[in-house]
């Protein structure tokens, strides 16, 4: 049988507050267990919770980026569960009126458009870390992450293979982090995802039974955790047995999910709107300046890039993926005066490639834009060729020197001068007359040895086209 | 010196007459001498003593606040920086707050001295004071009744004058039943009017902190210095806090006052409905207009609040979870034991039972049975009280079917328990502001009449308590042995 697979995503995307979400404690990544825990994450008896509005406005700009409904009033509530590192006993979170309603966003998979619903977003605490090393016989807890503001993105079951639901989560990570409202650090678990897959044979339109694959860190996690999940549930469907609805836990180390808990265990998490806190009204002042705040969208720049760079699709997304990295490719195209081709190709051949060999990001480039603007320069004007350009791009990622200081003192400028370039054919000539011989007779392939050995000589500062020139001309047939 | 009124009190220590110190050891005499009460949990001494010479301070260098060397208690339900905070329970037993509730902070600002923190049922589930882990308070009135809950501390010490004033709470009734029972003023503000930052949750929606003392004037004195907004709680209201002295001797000529028809039923005690008789024919002497007002769905108050408020509690009390701070079972052998032990030992079976009760009300297949449709008929009891209050300017009624009732009376059967708050109820659901009066007795115990104002109209319930206790002497009566 055919199957086809139904992919939903959850994503847990980490807003980028300087403190938390109820409580005025700082959000700061990394610090010694429960040093940034105050009375109200530590939910001590009396304490109160009060919304810290930034989260209010971040939720709606997401909300706008994706043309979702953003609600009028949305309303907080109490998520009850017993856990060590859940303070209160409950988790503040939003039920039935979430913050952000139905939206939407574009993929691109195989050169295709895909449109992905986003059922809705809603805000709410994060809990706390159970520490288990380090500790015999008991577990400790650190409650500094406790109440750090999450944005709960839940989308439509509207993927239909692991290439897709990654396409879908790399979208939104880079949306955002376009937005500033989170730094998208998946190593820190500002980013993660819980994964719903099921199986349906091919036609069918109800949905099958699904199971949740919980909290995945990486992309890469995610696409084999999927491949992995379809791999079992087609075993178990075309054994004639059926998927058990339950959560399941992807293990990164051996590459597999284990059953966590089934529907039946399920916690019956009995929401009821918290008390106290009044519902989050969102003004239409608050509407406007969110909206005037709005950065232009990847899927915008992406069109702009096409139509005012002339870009490929494929480049254009590339490059509109990042702000930091469109922004890098602007501010190139601008200062270098060179055709943008020339500057999408170096920014995302060569420095996208260094960049990539050094895992360091666009940010974390040894060659600022402008400097890199200066390189594109000189091949623009034809003071070095492309490839002594190669050159010039290593020596500057090692230093800090500029392309002009680099060129002169390793002597790299392009030899434009024809007579010293006939100078050298002259002799290249003379000494390989058999080859002369070859070409003249009709061997076109000969034609190569000689520009090979042209530049050799001129080690590689010949200007190619010169060379080429020149060479036509003293070879005539 | 323990006969005067907290106004008396203030204007005395403003004139220079005594001493905070000298009246702060005096109050602390009466605490040990009268300790079969069982009104403290905790007392202060030493830090009362510290406040009070610092008081004695602040009135020596002028422009003290009308508060300052005003020795008053605490419900055990505010928190106390540095000073155990039990909530009448043995959860918190060993609970030392770091922080001060809002309301303990500007009692501190105002130069109060605090001698201490008074019993009360256990995370302020009762009637009668009877869950309270320390023990039941004894009515000063009467020694074999119950004083009330679940402010039972605060009503028996101010009515027994071993404090010039008490800061209480309220979410069903549990400032006004007290004060009715004990024979004292007891205010219970709109919600909202009082911060509840530190002030341990029972049911976030309903719990409002309040003043109990001997007359309006106390009370006024006092709500001044409790009440408004406070950033540290979302649920306060940000509305001015108008001069609550300002307006208590203005004339009720003309005053509306309004009479729920299902207050005064068959089912109403004849000698209760006597009483409350006797008092609103007082305000007839003083000009006021009497209409009877309709609330038709006043009956479903009892069984509305008893959806709403378990289900609030069963979440709030969830962070008594033996993990952080509070009490917790000798060696648990993982973590379902610690939380089973810790939880089944701590509380007690009142608290269990409202836990379970609302546990069960938000689970899934009943919210919408239970939950939904108390919020429902919430709505409708608040709008009962909105149409009345468009015609009158005041509700009054009674405060309790009866006057105070035996120790152990009701504690085997909870409903009637919960019948005890038939009338305060339905107020706390509404949010509005309420007071319970010192109206005469029945069988030489104390009972109260209800005042019910509209939203913030604290100031207004206020003046309508002063006049009568001007004709009257109800709240002057001291109980026999506590003269």
């Amino acid at each position: 049988m055919q199957w086809e697979t139904v992919i939903g995503l959850e994503i847990h995307a980490q807003l980028a507050t300087n403190t938390k979400i109820f409580s005025g404690a700082s959000t700061a990544y990394g610090a010694e267990p429960n040093t940034q825990a105050c009375a109200v994450d530590l939910g001590l008896p009396g304490v109160l919770p009060v919304l810290n509005q930034e989260v209010v406005r971040m939720a709606v700009k997401f909300g706008m980026a994706i043309e979702a409904e953003v609600a009028d009033t949305s309303v907080f509530a109490r998520k009850n569960y017993f856990y060590p590192d859940l303070p209160k006993g409950y988790q503040i979170s939003q039920m039935d009126h979430p913050i952000v309603g139905l939206g939407h966003l574009d993929i691109e998979v195989a050169g295709e458009t895909k449109r992905v619903g986003v059922t809705r977003a809603h805000l709410e605490e994060d809990a706390g870390k159970s520490l288990h090393e380090n500790f015999a016989d008991s577990t400790g807890i650190d409650l500094n992450r406790a109440g750090t503001p999450l944005l709960e993105i839940v989308s439509e079951p509207d993927m239909r293979s692991a290439k897709e639901a990654v396409a879908y989560m790399r979208k939104i990570h880079e949306l955002v982090q376009y937005l500033d409202i989170c730094d998208g650090n998946m190593q820190e678990g500002s980013f993660r995802c819980d994964v719903n897959i099921s199986l349906r044979p091919q036609g069918q339109t109800e949905y099958g039974t699904r199971a949740e694959l919980k909290n995945i860190n990486s992309f890469k996690f995610v696409e084999k955790a999927i491949y992995g999940e379809v791999e079992r549930q087609k075993e178990i469907l075309e054994a004639g047995g059926s998927i058990v609805q339950e959560t399941r836990l992807y293990d990164a180390d051996k590459d597999e999910t284990r059953s966590m808990r089934s529907k039946e265990e399920a916690n019956d998490y009995r929401y009821f709107p918290d008390p106290d806190l009044l519902p989050v009204y969102i003004s239409p002042e608050l509407r406007a300046a969110v909206k005037a705040d709005l950065p232009e969208l990847p899927d915008t720049k992406k069109q702009r890039f096409i139509q005012d760079y002339h870009l490929d699709n494929e480049t254009a997304y590339k490059l509109a993926s990042s702000k930091e990295l469109a922004n890098y490719f602007e501010t190139v195209v601008k200062q270098s005066n060179c055709e943008a081709k020339l500057c999408s190709n170096w920014v995302t051949v060569e420095l996208l490639g260094a960049l990539n060999k050094s895992n360091l990001s666009i940010q974390e480039s040894p060659i600022a834009a402008p400097r890199f603007a200066e390189l594109l320069k000189r091949i623009a004007d034809e003071t070095i060729s492309g490839k002594i350009a190669k050159q010039v791009f290593e020596f500057m990622w090692n230093s800090a020197d500029s392309a002009d200081d680099i060129i002169e003192k390793q002597g790299l400028k392009q030899i434009t001068d024809s007579g010293a370039i006939e100078a050298i054919i002259d002799k290249i000539i003379a000494d390989n007359p058999a080859q002369v011989e070859q070409y003249l007779s009709g061997k076109d392939k000969v034609f190569g040895f000689f520009v090979g050995q042209t530049m050799k000589q001129s080690q590689g500062k010949a200007n190619p086209a010169e060379v080429n020139k020149i060479l036509k001309a003293k070879l005539k047939r | 010196m323990h006969t005067k009124t907290l106004t008396e009190i203030s204007r005395g220590l403003q004139a220079g007459d005594y001493s905070s110190q000298e009246l702060t050891e005096s109050y602390l005499k009466r605490i040990k001498q009268h300790t079969a009460l069982n009104s403290f949990i905790t007392v202060t001494e030493d830090l009362a003593i510290a406040q009070a010479k610092q008081a004695d301070a602040m009135l020596a260098a002028g422009n003290a606040p009308v508060l300052t060397g005003v020795p008053i208690a605490h419900k055990d339900i505010f928190c106390t920086q540095g000073i155990k905070t039990s909530c009448g329970s043995k959860m918190l037993d060993n609970f030392i707050a770091p922080y001060n509730a809002t309301v303990i902070e500007k009692f501190n600002q105002a130069g109060a001295i605090s001698l201490g923190k008074l019993n009360m049922d256990e995370f302020a589930m009762g009637s009668s004071n009877e869950t309270s882990f320390y023990g039941t308070v004894h009515n000063p009135w009467a020694e074999n009744t119950v004083a009330g809950g679940s402010s039972g501390g605060s009503a028996a010490a101010v009515a027994a004058r071993l404090i010039s004033g008490a800061t209480g709470t309220d979410t069903g009734g549990s400032i006004r039943q007290p004060a009715a029972l004990c024979g004292i003023t007891g205010l219970k503000p709109t919600y909202g009017r009082v911060s509840r930052f530190g002030m341990i949750a029972y049911a976030s929606s309903l719990d409002q902190g309040g003043t109990m003392t001997q007359t309006a004037a106390d009370s006024a004195l006092m709500l001044q210095t409790m009440a408004g907004f406070d950033t540290k709680d979302s649920t306060s209201a940000e509305q001015d806090v108008p001069d609550y002295s300002a307006n208590l001797n203005n004339s009720l000529q003309g005053l509306k006052i309004g009479l729920p028809k299902e207050f005064f039923d068959d089912s109403l005690n004849a000698e209760m409905a006597t009483a409350i008789e006797t008092a609103i024919n007082e305000y007839k002497k003083m000009g006021a207009e009497i209409i009877e007002v309709s609330m038709p769905n006043l009956k479903l108050a009892i069984p509305a609040y008893y959806v709403i408020a378990p289900a609030e509690c069963s979440a709030n009390l969830s962070r008594m979870d033996g993990v952080r701070f509070g009490h917790r079972c000798d060696n648990p052998e993982d973590l379902n034991d610690l939380y089973i032990r810790s939880r089944g030992e701590g509380f007690g079976t009142e608290v269990k039972r409202r836990i379970l009760v609302g546990t069960y009300a938000l689970s899934a297949g009943y919210y919408d049975a239970y939950y939904i449709k108390a919020q429902k008929i919430r709505r409708l009891i608040s709008n009962d009280f909105t149409e009345a209050l468009k015609t009158v300017d005041v509700i009054m009624g009674p405060v309790t079917p009866t006057p105070a009732f035996g120790i152990g009376e009701k504690t085997k059967d909870p409903i009637e328990m919960y019948l005890a708050d038939i009338y305060t109820i339905a107020v706390n659901l509404a949010g509005l502001p309420a007071m319970s009066v010192p109206a005469g007795f029945i069988d030489n115990k104390p009972i109260g009449l209800q005042i019910i104002g509209n939203y913030f109209d604290e100031a207004k319930l206020l003046n309508v308590a002063h006049q009568y206790q001007q004709v009257t002497d109800w709240h002057q009566q001291t109980p026999q042995g506590f003269e």
